[in-house]
Formats: C-alpha cells, structure tokens, sequence
C-alpha cells in the first residue's frame, strides 16, 4: 500500500462517521448531525392562542433537526447497509423469507384501506370486513380448521390465542386441574414462553433419535404427572418441526392426547411446506396459528409488522378471542364477546394488524389453489435438493426427506475448529445471508437453511457451491481465516459482549 | 405463476438429484389420510390486472378519512404522513429484510432501531425505551406484567379513564394467571402499579405529581399510557412515571383500520432487565468502528424460553422505522408545531360546537380531542352523520360524543359538521 493510501486509509478511519469510499456509506446519527434550522416539514403556521391544555406547555426536548433533503439522505445511505431478501437469496431457516410481492404493497395503500378507522361505523367499512371475510375463509380451508380469528399480531401472539383459547375450553368444562403444557425440546423458544404467560407449567418431550418425536417418549411425558394424563392441558408441537422434518407419528400421538383430554396446538411458523397439500386438521390439530409474514409473505420489515391469525376446530372456535367477520344476509358484521359469551375476549385493541391482512388476501389469490400447492411442492424440491447436494461436505443429522428446510450440522468443519457462526460469517463474506444458527437447540451447531420456493434453481446452485467452497476452506484455510470474517461487509464482527456489559441503549450527548 | 421461477426441467433434475419421482414422493412422512389427492376447492391464481382490481373494488366500498369530515379519534388518529416515510420503509433494504439476527449485514436496520429507542427515551423522559411491542394495548399489559414481577404484588390499578379496548385486553391477560385483581383508583400497599393514561380516554390531559406522591408512599409502580404520542409535543413529558408505553402510531404511521400500529415502552434505566422485547445497544466492531446490534437478549425467550420477560419475537420493525423517520423530518420545532396546531384545531372545534344549541363540551381541558354532551343518543347522531358523509367521532355512553381534530382538520370540516348537527339534532 503507497504511503499516500496508507495515510488516506487511517483518515478514513478517523472520519468515518460522515465519509464515504466508492458505495461503502458513513452516517452519524442525527444527533450528531448540525442542528438545521429548517425543520423536515412545513406545517401551517400555528396562530399562538393560550393552551387549554391544563398544563404548563413543554420546554425544550432535545430533539435534533434536519431539512427534508438531509432526513432523506440519512436514510438512504444507512440502507445500503442491509441485506435484503430483493438482494439475494435469505435462506434463514423457519423464517421463510420469500419474494414480497410489491403489488401487495400497492394494495395496502389503497385509500380505502389504508385510511379508515377501527372504529368507524361498519356500514362505512365493508370493503375491510369483506376482505376479512374472505381471508378468513381461506385460511379455515386451508387448514380445514373452520373457527379463525385475525387478530393476534405475530406468530408468538398467536400461540397466545390458541393456548388462551384451550385454557378457556378447559375452564368453561371444568378441567381447571390441566396446568401442564407438553413441548418439544426442539420448539423454539416463543413456544415455552407463551404457555408460562398463559399460567401453564412446560414438560418437555425429548427429540427421538431420527429427529423427530417418539411415541414412547411422548407417553412417558403425558403420564408422567398422573397416570391418565389429567394434568395435561395440551401440547404445542411445531409441524414440519423445528428440524424441518414432518413428525410422521403425529397421528397416533394426537389421538393419545385427544384420549387424554388434552388438545392439541400446532405452531404453524413451518406452514410453508404443507400450504395446499395437507390441512393439519388431518393430523389432528386442534388450534394453530399461521404467521402471514411467513408462508403469506407480507414483508418482514426488519423485524415485522407481523401478523398471526389462528385457526381452531368448530368446539374450540366457541373459546377463541374476538372479534372475527361473520356474514349477515349481504352485511358483514363483527362477533364480539356480546354474541359469544364464551369467548376468552380480546387480545389485542381492535381487528388486528389489518394491512398485513390485505397483503396476505393478495398474495393468496394471486396464488390461488393450484398456485398455493406449487408453492409448498416446490419449497419442500428445493430443500431436499440443498440437503442432497451438501450431504458430502457437511453433516447431515436426520435422515430425510425433510420438508421445506433441511437441517446440518458442523461437526465435520469443528474438527478443524470451524463452528457454524464461523460457516455464517463466511456467507456473509460471499455475499449471502447466513442461514438460521444454533437453532434448534437439539444438537450442538446446527444450520438450517430454507430456501423458500421463489428461488431458481441457478440461484440453489450457486449457494450450494458456495457452501461447498467453505467446507473445502475449513479443511484449507483454517481457522485464523473464518475467525477474521467478515472483511467486506459494513462491519466486521461486532463486540456483542460489550454491548451487553456497558449499555448504551440511547445516543447520549459525549 | 409469476412467483415461482422453478421450471420443468429444474422440476425434473433436482427431482432426479433427491431421488424422487414426483414431489408427492418427498411427503411420504405425511400419513396418508392428512395428504390431499387433489388441490383444494377454492379460486385458482389470478393475474396482476385481476388482483388488483377486485381488491380495489373492496377498498372502494370503504369510506376513508380523506373522503370528507372526520373526526374519530380514541386511540387512533389520522394525521398526515410526509411522502419521504412511505418512501423510505418501501425501499427494498428495509421492508423484506429480517430482524436483524446478523448484524454485519443489517447495522442499517440496527441504527435506525438505535434512533428510534432514542426519540422514545426523549420524548417520555425515560432512561431507556425498546425496539417496539405490537402496539399500546399489549404494551399497557407487558407494562403492568412487569411491574407485578418488580413489586411482586398482584393488584393493578387504573388511576385515570382507559381505553376500553385497552382495558379489555388486560382483563384478558390478567385472567390467564386467576390471581390478579384490577381495579379502579388510587393505589395501595398492595398494588403493583397504577395505570395513568394521559390524555385519558376522554381527552383530559393529567399532571403526575399527585400520582408520583402515591405510588411513593405506597410502593406501586407510575405507570403512564399514552395513545397520542404527538401529545408529547405540547403536554409536559412523563419523567416522573416509572413506566411509559403505548401507541406511537400517530407519527408516521396511517390507521390502516386498526393495524399495523406500534407499541413502545420506555422505563427507568434500573428496571433494565425486567424489560420486555428487543434492545438495541451500541457497541464497536473488530476494527473498533461504531456499530449496532440487538443485546440483553438473555431476557428473552430464544435464550430464556419460559423464564423469559415476555414471549414477544417479531414486532413492529417497519412501523418504529417509519415513525422515526417522520420524526427526523418533524424535527424539535416540527413536533412541537404539530402538536400545537392539533390543539389549536381541537380548540376551534369546541368553540365552534359550542355555539350550538344544546351542545355541551364536558371537558375543561384536552389536548385534541374531548367529549361533548349532545341532545339526543350520540349513537344516533352518529349514524344520522354517516348520511351525510361525516364521520362524526365515537359514540359513548347515552347522549355523549368523543370528537377528535388534527392537523388534518378543515375550518369546512368543522363547518360541515356544525351544519349538520344543527340539522340532525
Ligand atoms: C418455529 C417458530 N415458532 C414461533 C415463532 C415466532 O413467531 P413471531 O416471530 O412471528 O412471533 C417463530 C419465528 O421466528 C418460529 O420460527
């Protein structure tokens, strides 16, 4: 490197919070930034009448200011830092990160969607109860589970719904003794989470060794508390689990907890791999929800909106929150807690994340049935494809086929000490967003990797050579090398210790 | 199928490459009394042109705020959204990005993130504020959890009117655990928290010296729940609350019948790790360079699993974006503008309201939006509204009305609505 680079170099270094080099952006936050006297909008002026407001009118917030054309910079420029699934294949396991549809976009800003009230009369909404409507009906059928209510927000909001919704059942039949939910040790973690919340205590079932649960284990848990299995409430399995493999005993271990009492919630953030061609109401689940911002692409967002309808048989649907859409002679009208006196109640202020709905109605007719079937079908192609393609250089834990994510592990690339986050960093390097890592948490350093089915097979290919060229670089390049990556993203690996053990949540003036 | 780019002949080599036939071979798991022999009977795809149009066709049935008078607030306001934040939260980066798990690749999500708990923290007068909650109903509930595991008591209290719809889903929640009590009032030894909405629910703004003195003397957390966060412009911020949370919609984000909204919540910084929800922190990369990523995680439940503080995963990413980049056009004169100039809009709708016959404003103060006793069952008016095309706020107890102006609000607006409350009363 000239001596003149060099110097450039170590300036850079310094100046890195406005400068940039070629595309690769710098940007301060806006605190640091000049306070512009010009402010980003122009507002009428205000005519300086007294307050009655009761209160003194607030002083100074310490806000920072910058005209339009700045805000608008600042924004675009930190953009640049992200990776999205419209740069390139996002193959993140149990997060379905397929193509988002912009014409869903364009449709959720209709005026008459996008500005209408919750509370307006719903004479003058009818249009958004219809769309409603219809996409609960599409949902119930595709399920085969007919009682759904939109409203939860997200799929953990979701799995709230429908296990407040057996809780309620339990309660209104007198089952108050079932405390005891049954999950998985492969669930992810909302699964636990949720049933505490809900007042339940978790047991879990241990992965059998093909991945997927056993019936034995499965009994001894259900018996485990009492020898009927009265203290269960019910379980909450994930199917395709978290393995990405279809629990080929789901039917026989549904109908020992039917027998038990207990019923049966479906975490249904793997729905993508089943859409079309099988109705879980045939594998005898009894609730479940759907995360709209998974198998329905509506755009994640970087880190939602969601949204997390569920679905539950014609006896649970009496229990479920309110409100849903149900159709009256040509008018549709709302059910609420008045008309369904057994209904658990609201979970959420109003109907529900509305607009995720209008996206969701989109995508589907789009797709239609025949569309809805292609898209699991080839979602499922092009996992086993990937899992076939790797099985040499990596390990691969559980014998297929799996469904629409395949499951591996590190443990050929550990004994030249090259983990997974180590496999990951390199993606990133490549120009890839890694796959989901160390989860489940069933074996140590797993990767699951989801392609989703709007991914052409030149596009599969490429990843598969790239996963290839890594494992041959763990064998080659040793460990120093994946340790230093990534070296061409914005950022190389951050200091997440730091993070946690001196927070800084806010900008702070220095 | 304009999505799926797989073709026959990738069909069949991949196919080949697993070993299967036909797909139907790689569902053998599947018992075959829950694999369907057929495609279900519901509508096959449609194109763009057709799409689009019927969904149009169901939009148009919906009367939208910008057809004429409006004045519905409770909770969900229209304000206007600067073309620069649709912009921004459609560019490809940040709406069909994922949480951002990796953050070399994601720090423009992260920051953005970072910035928003910022104007949180600001704006309320807190210490800390998270990523977001789904939106300020289930944020009033995470508020109330969290002040039961600080407190370890079991009693809430609302100080102040709640949302009804927030009160609906707090009953709801409480009612999973079966030994929490909610009640209206002042607090107690006893109590966890008492909730502050503030403007309540009819629009009186509230000081929170009193409540502060109480919650002191008694030991339960100040909760406060604010659903107009542009409020904040005008009224004195929180600082003396424990808790603030709600629904940050109002800035950036249109009502979109509902949702998608966005909760936040904002705390003293010791109550940290009781927090529910994502945290952004600073931190330094491997070359010491300034940089993002989510942190604390050990609270939540993909590290904590039934221990955690909450269950919440995804939340309102987009939403936080867009607010915050309303908030960087805003700016501290624009907020302040704003929320001046939907007080002073409220103001000319009282006075306006006023002058009419048998019209009474119950509220002494109000921030923008307040409650007015009418002759006749506001229900009914409200429908008789409807008629003539005015949306005409919400419809209370007997013969009371909740309107609402913003900065959205036209002197023709108010003058429409007085007319034809002359009219129908
Ligand atoms: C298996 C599984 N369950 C539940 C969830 C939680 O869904 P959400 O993030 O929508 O709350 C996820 C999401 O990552 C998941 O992968």
């Amino acid at each position: 490197m000239s001596a003149e680079l060099k110097q450039f170099e170590e300036g850079f270094q310094q100046e890195m919070r406005e400068g940039n080099r070629g595309l690769h952006y710098e940007e301060s936050l806006l605190w640091e930034k000049e306070y512009s006297e010009r402010s980003g909008v122009d507002l009428p002026q205000s005519s300086g009448i007294a307050v009655r407001t009761g209160l003194p009118e607030r002083g100074d917030i310490g806000l920072p200011q910058v005209s339009e054309p700045q805000a608008l910079r600042h924004f675009v420029r930190m953009s640049t830092w992200n990776y999205s699934i419209d740069h390139g294949f996002f193959p993140l396991g149990s997060c379905t990160m397929k193509h988002n549809p912009r014409l869903n976009e364009k449709a959720a800003r209709f005026a008459g969607f996008s500005h209408i009230h919750p509370m307006q009369p719903v004479s003058t909404v009818q249009g958004a109860l219809e769309l409603m409507y219809e996409l609960q009906n599409w949902l119930g059928t595709l399920t085969g589970l007919p009682g759904v209510c939109l409203t939860p927000s997200a799929g953990a909001h979701g799995e709230l719904a429908g296990l407040m919704t057996i809780r309620r059942a339990h309660e209104v039949q007198g089952n108050t003794a079932r405390k005891v939910v049954l999950i998985p040790d492969s669930a992810h973690g909302t699964n636990p989470a949720t049933a505490v919340m809900c007042g339940f205590t978790v047991r879990n079932i241990p992965t059998g060794p093909d991945g997927r649960l056993t019936v034995e284990a499965f009994k001894e848990a259900l018996y485990k508390g009492d020898e009927n299995g009265a203290d269960i409430a019910g379980m909450m399995v994930t199917n395709p689990n978290t393995c990405g493999l279809f629990e080929r005993h789901i039917v026989e271990i549904a109908d020992l907890l039917h027998k038990a009492g207990g019923y049966f919630y479906c975490d249904g953030a793997n729905f993508n791999a089943l859409v079309g061609r099988v109705r879980p109401a045939d594998f005898g689940v009894d609730v479940m929800h759907i995360n709209l911002h998974k198998t329905f692409s509506t755009p994640h967002g970087g880190g939602g909106p969601g949204s997390g309808p569920i679905c539950c048989t014609e006896e649970l649907a009496a229990y479920m929150p309110v409100p849903t859409v149900v159709k009256k002679g040509d008018d549709y009208i709302f059910e609420t807690k008045e008309d369904r006196e057994t209904s658990l109640g609201t979970l959420k202020a109003f109907q529900g994340q509305f607009g995720m709905f209008v996206r969701a109605l989109s995508y589907i007719m789009s797709h239609g049935a025949d569309g809805l079937a292609q898209v699991s079908g080839d979602a499922v192609l092009s996992a086993n494809y990937i899992m076939a393609k790797l099985s040499e250089d990596y390990h691969v834990p559980f014998e297929g086929p799996c469904m629409h994510e395949c499951l591996l592990t590190d443990k050929k690339q550990k004994s030249f000490n090259v983990t997974t986050l180590d496999i990951a960093k390199a993606l990133i390097e490549y120009g890839y967003h890694p796959m989901t890592v160390y989860f489940p948490l069933v074996l140590s350093g797993t990767m699951l990797i989801e392609p989703t089915e709007t991914e052409s097979k030149d596009a599969v290919d490429r990843f598969i050579e790239t996963m290839r060229q890594i494992a041959q670089d763990a064998q080659n390049k040793g460990e120093a090398y994946f340790h230093a990556l990534p070296q061409s993203s914005p950022r190389k690996r951050l200091d997440e210790v730091k993070a946690a053990r001196n927070p800084v949540l806010k900008w702070k003036a220095s | 199928m304009r999505y799926l780019p797989l073709s026959k002949n990738a069909h069949d080599e991949m196919l080949e490459e697993v070993g299967a036939s036909r797909i139907r071979d790689l569902y053998k798991d599947v018992p075959s009394s829950a694999l369907l022999d057929d495609i279900v009977d519901m509508p096959h795809h449609k194109g763009e042109i057709e799409v689009e149009r019927e969904l149009s066709a169901m939009a148009a049935k919906n009367r939208s705020a910008g057809d004429g008078p409006f004045f519905l607030g409770a909770g969900v306001y229209y304000h206007h959204v600067p073309a620069s934040v649709d912009y921004i939260i459609q560019r490809s980066e940040f709406l069909t990005a994922y949480t951002p798990y990796q953050p070399e690749i994601a720090q423009g999500t992260l920051q953005a993130v970072f910035e928003f708990q910022s104007f949180i923290a600001q704006l309320t007068g807190q210490d800390i504020a998270n990523a977001s909650l789904y939106d300020g109903s289930t944020a009033c509930v995470e508020a109330a959890l969290m002040a039961m595991r600080i407190t370890k008591r079991r009693k809430v209290s609302i100080g102040t009117p709640l949302h009804p719809e927030y009160r609906k889903v707090l009953d709801s929640y409480m009612g999973n655990l079966g030994d929490v009590e909610i009640v209206d009032g002042e607090p107690d030894e006893e109590t966890a928290c008492v909730i502050v909405q503030s403007p309540d629910f009819l629009g009186n703004p509230h000081a929170y010296d009193l409540w502060r003195k109480r919650c002191d003397e008694t030991g339960a957390l100040l909760v406060v729940v604010i659903t107009e966060i542009v409020s904040l412009g005008l009224l004195p911020a929180p600082s003396e609350a424990d808790i603030v949370c709600g629904e940050a919609q109002s800035i950036g984000i249109p009502m979109s019948y509902g949702g998608p909204h966005l909760g936040f919540f904002a705390c003293r910084e010791k109550f940290l790790r009781q927090m529910p929800g994502r945290l952004c922190g600073m931190t330094e990369d491997a070359d010491g360079r300034r940089g993002f990523v989510l942190t604390l995680s050990t609270r939540e439940q993909h590290i904590r699993r039934d221990k955690a503080t909450s269950n919440i995963c995804t939340n309102q990413g987009l939403c936080a974006l867009a607010f915050t980049v309303h908030m960087s056009l805003l700016g501290e004169t624009g907020v302040r503008q704003l929320a001046r100039l939907n007080h002073e809009k409220a103001c000319a709708l009282a006075d306006a309201l006023e002058k009419i016959k048998g019209v009474e404003i119950e509220n002494k103060n109000f921030f923008n939006e307040f409650v007015v006793s009418l002759p006749k069952p506001a229900n009914q008016i409200v429908d008789e509204l409807v008629t003539l095309d005015i949306i005409g706020g919400l419809a209370l107890d007997g013969n009371r009305l909740l309107v609402c102006a913003t900065e959205m609000t036209r002197d023709e607006d108010i003058e429409r609505l007085v007319t034809a409350l002359r009219k129908v009363l």
